[in-house]
């Protein structure tokens, strides 16, 4: 990439207070704070997929929030055209970049017909020139036609597929040039799901726009995302063009996710799934934050390559391991 | 004898809308130590099925058709011999854990009750013993039987689910999406244990959800649902591997294989949704989405036909009159 990439969000910290009950408040007590991002690094260039994958919990909902302006970081920079976020106050920010949730039902007002749903993001923008002409383009643009026909329907009168076009659209009406989708097909039928990707990719290719898609589903990220990021407990643990993380991964963690990815004629009962559950923010390891999960330090290798005191000790950096892919591993 | 053996099924819910027809005549069977997995949409009628053997629909709902459980009728059971055979012959563990435990109630005392209503004869130690037997089986540490539901995971609650449908040793264990609500890992591992408990103890399962790929690796055999009706049966292996129906063929596709290069940048699927059961289409009921119609599928209702290895299909393509 020549030019400076559309979004850069350099060293993000996220943390959420710690719960804090009456009687320990009363004696000074305070539980930890959640370190919901801690530390990351990410790119999203012009016209570029990109996907953020990790198990729940891992921060990566917090930190798609946050580049929005969702959520207030507690440090570092979010870049976008080289200009840090919120400066001059976030309207005009939000109008360039538009967020996508995971549930359509809940994002549509329901005693709002479509039309009213799509225009609201040019109302609170105070764009009313045209504004029938830029709804129905936009309805269009998402796959509804023709639009007209939509515009006097209610949320509930429409499929699920149809109403995440619907929440498409309300995003597409203020000609943004990024848009950053939470599980934008989690919640939808299988059969539906491969029309709303193939809706975003052509997003991509008929108005140049970036796409940043979190999700847990490393599939989806094989079929449309340009380059994959995982996260692990508030950091990326490995990033780069999906092709090479996704065929040839470098961190243990990375390999275990897709370990449990189901595959034809795959060994249920021979692969390798972590145990235990997604670990706490509250209390992140020392050292590696995965080594207390990693399976090359269970099975020694870590210690046979004369690793492991690292992996309990020592951060590893997210170093690039061949061009363009990064990993946050000791042994990588 | 067929442990499960369900014929001409049909369920139709009562709406103030008007009858609505969740499953529209189907047969399945499940074999012993035999794993069934009935695939399909939201609303294609798996889930009404799951509760239709268990007689758990609600009220004023028809159905007709037979479920035999080890050849007894349950649809036409005095309801004392279906309180017996409801957890004994057959169990089912739901879709969301935190839901259907006792909040306020230790986990294993919740199993305790559920081992104390099909043996009344057993003592209070007695019964409490077998729940932490019970606890562990299920993967988790006996001390985890006094725990509340909230002290729990998700991945956890599962489990203790899956303890409870095991507490009378049923026969038959219904899955109606037990991991769908999990994550990726915590899911893999759940599978993981049901599968070791089927084989462990014989047990026939039947395991419902819309995720195919789960299917693809847990299953013998597999049976695809679409509006109401099963549209294709047979080994899960040949399925996967040679969809013989449309409907299978593009539902397979929305799951992509990490790693093969036509599924880069090319998402599968089908334009439209399923159809309103009120409104199923005439003809093949899948005929407005398929990407393989011809001329007589909006007129004739096609029923399953054979197909190689085992297999049947509801598709005119397969209809031996027709078939080119």
């Amino acid at each position: 990439m020549s030019e400076a990439p559309l979004l850069q969000v350099h060293d993000l910290h996220v943390t959420f207070a710690g719960r804090q009950g009456l009687g320990a408040g009363l004696l000074g007590r305070r539980a930890a704070d959640a370190r919901a991002v801690d530390g990351v690094d990410l790119a999203v260039g012009e016209r570029e997929v990109v996907a953020l994958a990790g198990e729940s919990g891992c921060g990566k909902t917090t930190l798609a929030r946050t580049i929005m302006g969702l959520e207030r970081p507690r440090s570092g920079r979010i870049l976008f055209d080289g200009q840090p976020i919120g400066r001059d106050g976030l309207r005009a920010y939000r109008r360039k970049v538009q967020m996508v949730f995971q549930d359509p039902a809940g994002a549509l007002n329901p005693r709002q017909t479509i039309y009213e749903s799509v225009a609201e993001g040019l109302r609170v923008h105070g764009l009313h020139e045209g504004e029938e002409r830029r709804v129905a383009e936009a309805l269009a643009s998402a796959g509804l036609r023709p639009p007209e026909r939509f515009f006097l329907l209610y949320p509930h009168e429409l499929s699920g597929g149809q109403r995440q076009r619907v929440v498409i659209a309300g995003a597409l009406v203020l000609e943004p040039r990024m848009i950053v989708a939470d599980e934008p097909v989690s919640m939808l039928d299988a059969s539906v799901r491969g029309e709303i990707l193939s809706l975003l990719l052509r997003l991509r290719d008929e108005f140049g726009l970036a796409l940043l898609i979190v999700t847990h589903d490393l599939g989806l990220a094989w079929t449309v995302a340009d380059r994959v990021a995982v996260m692990y407990l508030g950091k990326i643990v490995e990033v780069g063009p999906t092709e090479e993380v996704l065929t040839r991964p470098r961190h243990p963690y990375t390999r275990a996710l897709l370990d449990v990815v189901p595959e034809s004629g795959g060994d249920l009962t021979g692969r390798k799934v972590l145990a235990g559950e997604p670990p706490d923010p509250t209390n992140i390891p020392p050292g590696c934050r995965f080594h207390p999960r990693c399976p090359e330090v269970a099975s020694g290798r870590a210690a046979a390559l004369g690793q492991e005191e690292r992996c309990r000790g020592e951060v590893p950096a997210l170093r690039e391991i061949v061009p363009g892919h990064f990993a946050a591993c000791h042994l990588a | 004898m067929t442990l499960l053996s369900v014929r001409d099924l049909e369920v139709e819910y009562a709406t103030q809308g008007g009858p609505v027809p969740a499953v529209r005549g189907v047969d399945l069977d499940v074999e012993a130590g035999e794993t069934m997995g009935l695939a399909g949409e939201s609303g294609c009628g798996k889930s009404t099925i799951a509760h239709a053997i268990l007689r758990l629909l609600p009220e004023g709902t028809r159905v007709s058709g037979e479920v035999l459980l080890e050849g007894e009728d349950v649809l036409t059971m005095s309801f004392g011999r279906l309180r017996a055979v409801r957890w004994g012959r057959a169990a089912i563990v739901f879709q969301g854990a935190m839901h259907s435990l006792n909040p306020v109630q230790r986990v294993g005392e919740q199993i305790a009750e559920a081992v104390r209503i099909h043996d009344a004869k057993v003592t209070d130690a007695e019964a409490g013993r077998r729940a932490g037997d019970l606890v562990e089986r299920v993967g988790l540490p006996a001390g985890r039987a006094r725990d509340y539901p909230h002290e729990l995971s998700g991945g956890q609650r599962q489990r203790i689910m899956i303890a409870m449908a095991l507490a009378c040793g049923p026969r038959l264990l219904i899955a109606d999406e037990p991991t769908t609500a999990l994550d990726v890992m915590v899911q893999a591992q759940v599978l993981t244990l049901l599968k070791s408990l089927q084989d462990e103890l014989k047990l026939g399962l039947l395991f419902i959800t819309h995720d195919l790929s789960v299917l693809r690796e847990l299953c013998d055999r597999l049976a695809v649902m679409y509006a109401g009706r099963v549209v294709e049966v047979g080994p899960a292996a040949s399925v996967f591997r040679e969809p013989a129906h449309p409907y299978t063929r593009a539902l397979a596709g929305a799951f992509p294989s990490i790693g093969d290069p036509d599924d880069r940048r090319s998402p599968g699927g089908l334009g439209g949704d399923p159809p309103d059961p009120q409104r199923v289409p005439a003809g093949c009921s899948f005929h407005p989405r398929c990407p393989a119609r011809f001329e007589p599928c909006d007129r004739v209702d096609p029923s399953l036909y054979p197909v190689e290895d085992g297999r049947r299909a509801a598709c005119l393509l397969h209809e031996p009159s027709l078939a080119k």
